[in-house]
């Protein structure tokens, strides 16, 4: 077990380092951070350009090779260089991360949750009103890309405050920087409101179809039966027996999600104006922000090989047949 | 035979049926309908700018004169065909990559599958987002290209490890007897031997490609102009869609519709094909 878990850390490593390397030569070759300091008025001279960018290692002069060897002795010693303006890259992720993560983590638990009992319910209820109701409405909801139910949700809580006359549910960054204590958190759950909305639903869905569908397989085998056969209430044959077997799948979705959750709300942080991680990848491109990009990259490299390797440990953790082989 | 049982059970699924009628009326509105409106997608209407949905102008007009239902349907066609294209693409990319994998086995697979393992790892959004933009004059096929490359790699895997199974089968190990090239087996036995999996996987990358395009151009990194599509008019319309709203409801009413089409006939085939399956 041991040298398996060695083994897979080794490639993985490469598997990053390769990823990294491949997302800042792209960068460093396509992008330009000249241009943002050529069209400055008053104009600046050109061999102060030269030195700033040189200072950030940013100069398009210098060989890409040679940034690039500068950038990656940089990273292994865990120093991501500087941003376009000569910002700290590290700092900068550092606070993204935390915006990112007071956004999301609310809504990515919500909705696995809420989605869980959702499709659990519905398979009880199956070929009910109820099932069918829940069946189309997740359709519908599958049908609006997130950042369609985005836009929509910001619009019509615009129109609600409009005609109320006063703001009701903010639709626009994280709080307000002039209150404090109390009314500052509460302003911030406020702020919250819209965004989680936008995150959960489409999880909802998603997790309810799957999660529907597996406890329909489950509730027809036969250890349910013998579970209450041998005396236990339904409830608790259904909690206890038939749930943790049919929460595998969704379990293994959600272990992924959770891992790639900080930088997967590009659309919702872009919309709502909140200055996450996702947000930063948007910005940095169109800024023409080298550094940013590759470290944004790695991080979600990082991201991505972490949540494969999480969502192996739940499924080993709830499925006995795994652990054994 | 097979096919006969299976469209049978498709026409029977109330959800397919729905989900097709909704996708032939769809289409039909993107190809014949230009031909009933008044003006074309590259007209402009200088007498009537940002003029709300009337009898000469059904669906309104943009803020230089453009009639939107005919700007729409435009759309709506580039939207229709790079979803297509892209779930060719990436479906019968999946399907040759995963099914060499698992049929030869060995360095290839090896080789085959880090290169999937690296895709994923890669940072789809961030390239599409780099290199489309400078693709402004290059044909959109090229934007088909980019989106396919990164929608393949997770179907690839299932196919490969369908295949190891397959490979084992009589019918296929007799094949290999009679002297068949190897890669004639894989794409006479093995592959058709696939094909619910990868009819089902490639109605639901239509749906996903049409989502992703939209996606991509909301931010401007997708089709670029003078070309439009349901993603970048979505996107305009949505900067002023509490003034306007026609600019924005027409082609996001659209897109919402376009989708749920295909996901009710992917799901209607997944039951017709593979009765006894879950997922």
């Amino acid at each position: 077990m041991g040298k398996f878990l060695l083994r897979r850390l080794a490639t993985n490593l490469i598997l990053v380092a390769l990823a990294a390397s491949l997302a800042y030569m792209l960068a460093a070759t396509t992008m330009n951070p000249r241009g943002a300091y050529e069209g400055r008025q008053p104009p600046v001279a050109e061999e102060v350009i030269d030195a700033t960018l040189d200072a950030y290692n940013l100069n398009d002069k210098t060989p890409v090779f040679e940034r690039y060897l500068t950038w990656a002795g940089g990273v292994v010693t865990g120093d991501f260089g500087k941003t376009w303006n000569g910002g700290s890259v590290n700092e900068e992720m550092g606070r993204r991360i935390m915006v990112s993560l007071r956004l999301l983590l609310i809504g990515t638990l919500l909705g696995f949750a809420l989605g869980v009992a959702v499709g659990a319910y519905s398979a009880v209820r199956q070929y009910r009103f109820s099932d069918r109701a829940i069946g189309v409405s997740s359709f519908v909801v599958m049908a609006v890309p997130v950042f369609l139910l985005a836009t929509l949700l910001a619009i019509a809580t615009y129109n609600l405050n409009r005609g109320l006359g006063f703001t009701l549910i903010e639709y626009t960054g994280e709080y307000n920087p002039r209150l404090s204590g109390w009314d500052q958190f509460l302003n911030r759950l406020n702020h919250l409101i819209l965004p989680t909305i936008s995150l959960t639903l489409g999880s909802i869905a998603f997790y309810s179809r799957i999660q529907r569908n597996m406890m329909l397989d489950v509730l027809n085998q036969d250890f349910v039966r013998t579970a209450m056969a041998k005396g236990l209430r339904r409830r608790t044959a259904l909690f206890k027996h038939a749930l943790r077997t049919a929460l595998i799948p969704s379990a293994t979705y959600f272990a992924f999600a959770f891992g790639t959750m900080l930088t997967g709300a590009i659309f919702t942080e872009k919309i709502f104006s909140w200055h996450g991680m996702g947000a930063w990848l948007v910005d940095a491109i169109n800024q023409n922000d080298v550094n940013s990009v590759a470290a944004v990259s790695l991080f979600t490299a990082v991201c991505v090989l972490f949540a494969a390797f999480l969502s192996d440990l739940l499924v080993a953790s709830l499925d006995p047949r795994v652990r054994v082989s | 035979m097979r096919s006969k049982v299976v469209l049978g059970r498709l026409l029977r699924n109330r959800q397919a049926r729905y989900g097709g009628i909704a996708l032939l009326l769809l289409i039909a509105l993107a190809y014949i309908g230009p031909y009933l409106g008044a003006y074309d997608w590259t007209d402009k209407d200088f007498l009537a700018f940002l003029s709300p949905p009337d009898a000469d102008h059904w669906w309104g007009t943009t803020s230089i004169g453009q009639d939107m239902y005919a700007v729409t349907l435009r759309g709506m066609q580039k939207s229709i065909v790079i979803g297509l294209l892209v779930a060719l693409f990436a479906t019968g990319l999946a399907a040759l990559v995963g099914a060499f994998a698992g049929y030869f086995g060995g360095w290839v697979d090896k080789l085959l599958m880090w290169g999937v393992d690296l895709l994923l790892v890669l940072p789809s959004f961030l390239i599409i987002a780099i290199i489309s933009p400078r693709l402004r004059g290059a044909s959109w096929l090229w934007f088909v290209v980019l989106l396919a490359a990164f929608a393949w790699m997770i179907t690839s895997r299932v196919v490969r490890s369908m295949t190891l199974s397959l490979r084992e089968r009589e019918y296929v190990q007799a094949a290999l007897y009679m002297g068949i090239p190897r890669w004639k087996i894989i794409l006479r036995h093995i592959v058709p031997n696939l094909s619910s999996l990868l009819i089902i996987d490639a109605t639901l990358n239509v749906s996903g490609a049409v989502i992703g395009e939209a996606a991509l151009s909301f931010f401007g990194f997708g089709i670029q102009p003078p070309d439009v599509s349901l993603g970048t008019l979505i996107a305009e319309g949505a900067r002023n869609a509490t003034g306007y709203p026609w600019l924005f409801a027409f082609p996001a009413g659209l897109l919402v519709l376009l989708v749920l089409a295909i996901n009710l006939i992917g799901d209607g085939l997944r039951d017709a094909l593979d009765p006894g399956s879950n997922s």
